[in-house]
């Protein structure tokens, strides 16, 4: 019988099958790297590069990087952590982040993955982006202000819904989201609140009408345990 | 009666094919008939395609040369590369909008006009140029800025223009083995055939070929890598997005040797068993478009594309030119793929890589204009001669585009192992403080290093050369470059979409005189960021230009800093100014001591 496959992360041996990602493997080991745009239910976007992890001496996205034998990976160390603190802030500072107003906070995987990493400031100068909210659709509201472009909403549209009702237009920093209407409003789509793709975003862009607050801030998922033990309690496929 | 938006769809989508990998052509030709892309016919191309119209939207939104809304009936764009702005770019296009009384990046009021900046369009060593609604207008002076003002003003069409407004010359300074002697169509292939299929990419091994897009990869192994791997019909694509500021080699190749390239082409092709090819055209090159077109009609014509090449059976392979829109990421090449796929052009997740999974999925050879000329030279003179040539690990010869402050900018062909300094003093450099080698992404150097070779032992380059002479700043030259990647990260991934913008402010706030210590450390901090973490080479070749200027001129950096650990960004006590003016005041109590002591 072949040897299972094991590569070392942070100094433990975990073991992997053919084709799993670092991340992957990792989670199924019951250890957790830090991630915004991957999910389980999709293929690996690579975006948001919090996954980052050290492989030798490069550095490489842990979501979208198959696991290789012997290979020695540093996930939570102090230069990794450092990095994935500078990412969050580049998404902090790149929108409009109002966590104490916002119906998210406490439910918003950014939020809780810069306080799990110790994120205390925003260290870079903030752009203040002009970005219009959309509030045409009679169940949802858009809060672009907040949108880190994981593009999970797109990807669950157009793969889950059968609907393509986001895509991203513009490149660079002036990259946004489009919903599927010449009129560019949410409403004239066939959007619905039970869409897969109402429920996937992992920051607050994406809102019902009509429900916000109801569980009081301070009591939410993330307030009251950390996102790096959340994000393992699910069962993966 | 002019055509409705929905009629010219329809024709769009008939001319290109109706397939949704065609999209980027068609909107191309939609906006050569409207200007701009209006919003019925993205709606109505979304209805035939069966695609959602927001990815239509997206795609549009994705290139420079797109638009979705109005523009000019004269659309003026000036290249802004720091190349261009020391021939004088930026006072022409001055010149230009007062003439014509418009602002940059604003529609004039009658719809006639608007003009803008863009990058670098592979005209350096043309003068001051410019592209009016695409075309480039090369050897630009007051004189001529002041005629094409009138013209513009009368209305005349681009056709009625003086032909030597739009004259591109070659300036090929120095020949070496590639440009001395280009091969007789059908030859290299004649010549590859006889030694048989296999053997033909032994020969290519037996070069040591690199590729000459800038990676340098050996071409024998991605070839035999893409003709080795599982699936279907094979492509071959060449690429032709030539977006390096400061390169135009590829530019030369397409006009003076474009039989060479197609044939190259074909011999990658037949080495993998491929029956499709693309050649993808930057679409600052849309002017080489029409003569390549017809030097591929006359390549089917003599048998040398289509069905039974040469008579050989079984060898099926022809070739189709896609035109970019704008968008320097598309020369990275699996943003090419995505930009051929008729998408937008974001990298890919690598690996899979091209050579097994490419355009559509399939197994795809992408490689370099240069490199394709090369093979050539390989199938008609064999692989240990074509070894023969250049230095041990950089076998043949390199074009090199020359440009800045020498007195010949061209094209340079010389054997690998060249030094800077030989290039520079053929090209008539004098009093040279600095060359930027490999375009934006590539080096920096300083005169100590002038007498380092050009090859992947020392200095691997794509070929741009860029000279500054002791009246530059290369502060600036930096500046220019970060500006650049900021302007062109295609914002798929957070490093570089919000990096490369951060570290511009940083740039600009060290130009105001407002930088500190502090920003340099926030800017090395930055700069090591973006080469670990980017998704691409473009995020992680983005800080480069900072880098090399700290380590080789970091006196024009300290020169702009205050003598302080932390500055603002702003002027506090200015920040006041209307404070004071609505308060009427300006005793001393109103103003702030900007001293950095202060809390
Ligand atoms: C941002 C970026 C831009 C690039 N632009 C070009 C280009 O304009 N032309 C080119 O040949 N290669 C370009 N490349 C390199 C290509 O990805 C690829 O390596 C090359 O086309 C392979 O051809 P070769 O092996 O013949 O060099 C670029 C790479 C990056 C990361
Ligand atoms: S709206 Fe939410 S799910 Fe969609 S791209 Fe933005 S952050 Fe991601
Ligand atoms: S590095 Fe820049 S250009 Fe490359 S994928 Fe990321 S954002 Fe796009
Ligand atoms: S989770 Fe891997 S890049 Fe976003």
């Amino acid at each position: 019988m072949m040897e299972t496959a094991h590569f070392l992360l942070d100094g433990v041996a975990v073991p992997f099958a053919e084709g799993q990602t670092i991340l992957e493997a990792a989670r199924a080991a019951g250890r957790y790297i830090p991630h915004l745009c991957w999910h389980p239910d999709f293929p690996p976007h690579g975006s948001c590069k919090l996954c980052i992890v050290a492989v030798g001496g490069r550095h490489l996205s842990a979501c979208a990087t198959p696991a290789v034998d012997g290979a020695v990976v540093a996930s939570d160390v102090p230069e990794i952590n450092a990095e994935r603190r500078a990412l969050l802030q580049m998404l902090f500072v790149e929108g409009n982040h109002f966590c104490p107003s916002c119906e998210k906070s406490g439910l918003c995987q950014l939020q809780a993955l810069a306080s799990e990493l110790g994120m205390t400031t925003p260290r870079f100068n903030h752009f203040y982006p002009d970005r219009p909210v959309d509030a045409s659709h009679p169940d949802v509201l858009l809060d672009f202000n907040r949108c880190i472009y994981c593009e999970l909403c797109v990807r669950a549209s157009r793969d889950q819904d059968g609907k393509s009702v986001f895509a991203l237009t513009n490149r660079g920093i002036h990259k946004h989201l489009v919903v599927n209407a010449e009129s560019g409003r949410l409403g004239d789509t066939d959007f619905a609140a039970d869409d897969v793709a109402a429920g996937i975003c992992p920051v607050g862009v994406i809102l019902r009408k009509r429900v916000g607050f109801a569980v009081p801030i301070g009591s939410r998922t993330y307030d009251t345990r950390p996102i790096s033990a959340v994000s393992m309690d699910r069962e993966e496929p | 009666m002019p055509r409705s938006a929905a009629l010219e769809a329809e024709l769009a989508m008939q001319a290109c094919g109706r397939r949704p990998e065609h999209l980027l052509q068609m909107l191309i030709r939609l906006q050569e008939v409207f200007g701009h892309l209006p919003p019925e016919a993205l709606t109505r191309l979304a209805a035939v395609l069966g695609l959602p119209r927001a990815r239509i939207e997206g795609v549009a939104g994705f290139y420079s040369f797109l638009h979705t809304r109005p523009v000019g009936r004269y659309r003026l764009l000036f290249p802004d590369n720091i190349i261009d702005r020391m021939l004088g770019v930026p006072r022409l296009m001055d010149r230009i909008c007062r003439n014509l009384w418009i602002e940059p990046g604003l529609l004039s009021e009658d719809g006639l006009v608007s003009a803008d900046t863009t990058s670098c369009i592979g005209m350096g060593d043309q003068g001051p140029s410019m592209l009016v609604n695409g075309r480039s207008l090369t050897a630009l002076d007051d004189a001529r800025a002041d005629a094409l003002c009138e013209r513009i003003r009368a209305g005349e069409p681009l056709s009625a223009w003086p032909a030597e407004w739009f004259a591109v010359a070659d300036n090929i300074r120095r020949r070496d083995m590639l440009l001395s002697a280009p091969p007789v169509p059908g030859e290299a292939l004649a010549a590859a055939q006889a030694r048989g299929r296999a053997a033909w990419l032994d020969e290519m091994h037996a070069s040591g070929l690199r590729g000459r897009g800038g990676a340098g990869f050996a071409t024998a192994r991605k070839w035999q890598a893409c003709r080795d791997a599982a699936g279907e019909r094979r492509v071959v694509v060449c690429n032709a997005d030539e977006g390096e500021p400061g390169t135009f080699k590829d530019r030369v190749l397409l006009t003076r040797m474009a039989d060479a390239v197609f044939e190259g082409m074909t011999l990658a092709a037949w080495a993998v068993g491929a029956d499709q090819g693309f050649l993808y055209l930057r679409g600052e090159y849309r002017y080489l478009r029409a003569p390549l077109q017809a030097v591929l009609e006359a390549r089917r014509s003599a048998g040398l594309l289509g069905h039974h090449i040469r008579g050989v059976d079984g060898f099926d392979f022809d070739i189709e030119i896609h035109l970019g829109a704008g968008a320097y990421v598309c020369g990275e090449e699996s943003a090419l793929l995505e930009s051929l796929e008729g998408r937008r052009g974001t990298p890919r997740i690598r690996p899979p890589f091209p050579v097994t999974h490419g355009y559509l999925g399939r197994p795809t050879v992408v490689n370099n204009v240069e490199t394709l000329a090369a093979c050539c030279l390989v199938a008609i003179h064999g692989g240990a001669w074509f070894a023969g040539h250049g230095s041990a690990a950089s076998s043949g010869s390199k074009l090199l585009s020359v440009s800045g402050d020498v007195a010949r900018p061209g094209v340079y062909e010389y054997p690998f192992g060249v030094r800077v300094r030989e290039v520079l003093d053929d090209a008539g450099a004098v009093d040279t403080l600095a060359v930027q080698l490999g375009g934006a992404a590539g080096i920096m150097l300083a005169e100590h290093e002038f007498d380092r070779r050009i090859g992947f032992e020392d200095l691997p380059t794509a070929g741009a050369l860029m000279v500054f002479d002791g009246r530059r700043d290369p502060f600036e030259v930096a500046a220019n470059f970060v500006r650049f990647f900021a302007h062109e990260s295609c914002g798929f991934c957070t490093p570089c979409r919000v990096g490369t913008q951060l570290l511009a402010g940083y740039m600009d706030k060290l130009a105001a005189g407002n930088g500190s210590f502090r920003d340099l450390a926030d800017i090395e901090w930055l700069d090591r960021l973006l080469k670990n973490a980017s998704h691409c080479g473009l995020g992680s070749s983005a800080p480069n230009p900072v880098i090399d200027g700290l380590r080789n001129f970091r006196p024009a950096f300290e020169r702009r800093l205050k003598n302080a650990d932390f500055q603002p960004a702003f002027d506090l006590d200015k920040a006041l100014e209307r404070a004071r003016q609505m308060t009427g005041r300006d005793d001393a109590e109103a103003h702030l001591d900007n001293s950095p002591e202060r809390p």
